[in-house]
């Protein structure tokens, strides 16, 4: 098996396209399955009252990262082949709290909304209108970021490539942290599910 | 006989109705998440590339752009990046195929569940119009967010998270960071 098979030619690019259909399917349903068409339920993570986008984000990492590194370690998959979007460590720092501060504010991210748009939401198609609105500001104004934009620049690097540690001791570690994670997430519900039943009597 | 057949229909629209107010529960978040990390694998097997969602956006935006004032298009920087050399359509493209596919990956989720319905997610304290201007807005800063990160937490944090890629986990960290930290001031909109 020559993995992945889009780089090994199995298919040209137009049936890739249909690829990218059913891919996206099965992404659209297992957001909306977990229940991410709902803002009130994502939102819900940032108030500890229900943490269904930690354990399920951290689900998908670890069933993904294990994957690719036991196709990997069996020669199966060419993982120096996977497209990895390079690292520029400011604008991605900065980019990432605007992104958290949008989060509480809109209830969703780009592709909840389209989840949540693709059951009815309003809500869902007016905060999809606004990501239109973002990036049609952010190419408008393009010239004056470019310099941020390129700043802190560490190219394609892995977390493995940059520590130095070992690929496979690095993913038993963010194992390790998504379990601790998953359990801390259970208490964390339990803790505040009792609080809120406690303040409503 | 045909007042029969109407009270037999009838039946069965307020039981259909009965089973359209009773939405399926959502799957169990493990199981959930273990299905999308597979798509992902999926998607790293077969075309050596994770999922996303705001570059699809940029596609379209670029598209759209270019059919009103292709000079102005063809002189960004930003839009050039998603145009190309101009002989295919910016519209066929990957990603916007697979967030079409997402559309409906939803669609089907939320009618199979019966959760599909034209309604607005919002907390108990805050008014429709008011929600519908802060879903603007936060989907503003999160379009904006999205290209100074080069990704959104498709993209990025799920995609980059399972490569253990450097600048996807600091992204992560930070969209957390950020949502926990202005959460208390977004609070009349949820709770």
């Amino acid at each position: 098996m020559n993995a992945p098979f889009f780089k090994f030619e199995y298919f040209t690019p137009d049936f890739s396209l249909v690829i990218a259909i059913l891919i996206g399917i099965g992404f659209g349903f297992f957001l909306e399955q977990a229940g991410f068409g709902s803002a009130r339920k994502l939102a819900a993570q940032f108030y500890f009252r229900d943490m269904t986008v930690f354990k399920v984000m951290f689900t998908a990492i670890v069933t993904a990262m294990v994957g690719v590194f036991y196709l990997g370690w069996l020669g199966w998959l060419d993982i120096s082949l996977i497209y990895l979007t390079p690292t520029y460590i400011t604008p991605q720092v900065v980019g990432g709290l605007i992104l958290g501060l949008g989060f509480v504010v809109g209830g969703y991210c780009p592709g909840t909304g389209m989840a949540s748009l693709s059951t009815g939401r309003v809500d869902g198609m007016i905060y999809i209108l606004g990501v239109f609105a973002g990036i049609f500001v952010f190419g408008e104004s393009f010239s004056i970021w470019k310099d941020f934009y390129v700043s802190g620049k560490m190219g394609q690097i892995t977390l493995y490539e940059l520590t130095g540690i070992p690929y496979g001791v690095i993913m038993f570690l963010v194992i390790l942290m998504a379990i601790g994670g998953f359990i801390g997430a259970e208490k964390v519900e339990k803790y505040f599910a009792k609080k809120d039943a406690e303040a409503s009597k | 006989m045909s007042t029969i057949v109407e009270t037999a229909a009838a039946e069965t629209l307020v039981s259909e109705a009965r089973t359209e107010v009773k939405p399926k529960p959502y799957m169990n978040p493990y199981l959930a998440g273990f299905g999308l990390g597979l798509v992902l694998l999926s998607a790293f097997v077969i075309m050596g590339r994770g999922l996303g969602a705001s570059g699809a956006f940029s596609s379209m935006i670029t598209s759209a752009l270019h059919s009103v004032a292709p000079a102005h298009v063809e002189g960004n920087e930003f839009y050039s990046e998603y145009l190309g050399d101009g002989t295919v359509s910016p519209l066929k493209d990957w990603l916007v195929f697979e967030v079409i596919g997402l559309f409906l990956g939803g669609l089907l989720s939320g009618l199979i569940s019966g959760r599909s319905k034209f309604t607005i997610e919002k907390g108990p304290n805050i008014t429709a119009g008011k929600r519908l201007m802060f879903a603007f807005l936060g989907g503003g800063l999160m379009g904006f967010g999205a290209k100074l990160a080069r990704g959104c937490t498709s993209g990025q944090a799920l995609t980059g998270g399972a490569m253990l890629n450097v600048g996807s986990w600091a992204f992560m960290m930070c969209v957390f960071a950020g949502a926990y930290a202005f959460a208390y001031v977004m609070r009349r909109q949820w709770r």
